[in-house]
């Protein structure tokens, strides 16, 4: 039996990424990364800024998503977020451009706790991906 | 009667005029079918956010706790409109239609003395709405130097109202767009975001929805997907009315032509008739002139 199962990720303006051959997909959930398997139970969460990574048969995808919301429902998953791009493509000046806006907001002093997490946690999957 | 000289330069006129209006039919024709191509792409995502937010809501079950961007505060006295409208003229009833369907909603809202406020997206709005409404307007807001219609823009827009609904500045709100149909027929649409308006006829969604596990609890994904409902219900009446506008500017330019070219021929018949008339004039003074000698 195949343990395959279908991944839609859409954002507003266009379908971004469409493939029925993945076997797991792991998204960075706002309470932790969740890996997906195929015949995982419905579940609705949503997204903090992280990477998406899609493992299908022939080859791994990464992609980098700031937000969004992620459902699982009979074997698909759709992923609806607003930001995203595929990190083999990433500008270099995008993303050192959002990790300065980011920290800009950071250093300001009516953020509350959760959205200084956020933004941190932003400013270092940023990093990480400006290293690579 | 028009000497031939006005005639020969009112159908040089009116030929330039088809000119333009042909040129700006062909543009707005290839900009048409952009437009579709981005309502079409941008389907997708409006739809799975509603059914996930149905899902959600379905699932909630102490209603009085629930968001009020959803359930709404409770009461409906101050009601906020969003009228979407275009940046530029010469697209036949567009502007006007939207307008229309506006103004008769305001009107119930004051007849039954209850709070206005405007906001008018896009600069052909306000000029329409300014010199009867110019009290009720709270913000203007244009995109006209955004090429393409982009969620960037939408979600500004939708950032103005979360922030205006968190400070209780309101209670209702509703946009104003025109739905596109096809390419002759738009229809104004008048769409109800908060709160959110269930609607009837998704009953057949399937009834498994209990399965759902949430991470975190269903209240704090829905407060988090409300607002980025509202921005994406605003990009989708964008996408829409972008069509539409094109839509009925082809429509419209198409028309313009098509008039244009009845008026030369109609000139250019009174055109040969005054030259003929002319002619025979002349000949008649040439020959009664020599049967007098």
């Amino acid at each position: 039996m195949s343990n395959l199962f279908n991944i839609d990720i859409v954002n507003p303006e266009q379908s971004f990424l469409s493939k029925d051959n993945v076997f797991e997909v792991v998204i960075p959930a706002v309470e932790g990364e969740i890996g997906i398997l195929k015949d995982h139970i419905p579940i609705i969460s949503f997204l903090k800024p992280g990477i998406i990574r899609v493992f299908s048969e022939s080859e791994e995808q990464s992609f980098y998503v700031e937000d969004g919301i992620v459902e699982f429902k009979d074997n698909t998953l759709s992923v609806l977020t607003s930001s995203i791009f595929d990190l083999k493509d990433a500008d270099k000046n995008f993303v050192s451009e959002s990790i300065s806006s980011a920290e800009a907001e950071l250093s300001k002093d009516n953020i509350d706790d959760q959205k200084r997490f956020l933004l941190n946690h932003k400013v270092e999957v940023l990093k990480s991906i400006s290293i690579n | 009667m028009p000497s031939l000289d006005d005639l020969r330069k009112r159908i040089t006129s009116v030929k330039s005029t088809q000119k333009i209006t042909k040129a700006m039919k062909m543009v707005a024709a290839a900009k048409l079918r952009k437009a579709q191509e981005n309502a079409e792409k941008g389907r997708p995502y409006s739809e799975k956010m509603n059914n996930v937010i149905l899902n959600l809501s379905k699932s909630i079950t102490d209603k009085e706790n629930a968001p009020k961007l959803l359930v709404g505060t409770g009461e409906e006295k101050v009601h906020l409109c969003i009228v979407l409208t275009a940046d530029r003229g010469l697209c036949g009833g567009f502007n006007t239609n939207i307008i229309k369907k506006a103004k008769s909603y305001f009107e119930k809202i004051i007849s039954e003395n209850k709070t206005l406020k405007i906001i008018t997206v896009g600069s052909k709005g306000y000029d329409q709405l300014k010199r009867q409404y110019k009290s009720y307007i709270v913000e203007n807001i244009s995109f006209k130097e955004s090429k393409n219609t982009n969620y960037f823009d939408a979600d500004k827009v939708g950032k103005i109202i979360i922030e205006k609904f968190e400070k209780n500045e309101f209670d209702v709100c509703a946009i104003f767009y025109n739905k596109f149909k096809n390419v002759i027929t738009q229809i104004p649409q008048e769409q109800q975001i908060v709160p959110l308006n269930e609607d009837k006829d998704d009953k057949d969604v399937s009834g498994n929805d209990n399965d759902y596990e949430f991470e975190p609890d269903e209240d704090e994904i829905l407060s988090n997907l409300l607002p980025k409902n509202i921005s994406t219900q605003i990009f989708k009446a964008m996408l829409e009315n972008s069509a539409s506008e094109q839509g009925s500017r082809m429509t419209a330019m198409d028309n313009a032509t098509r008039n244009a070219g009845e008026l030369v021929d109609r000139l250019t018949i009174e055109y040969n008739r005054s030259r003929q008339a002319a002619i025979t004039k002349e000949l008649i003074e040439i020959i009664s002139g020599a049967e007098s000698l």
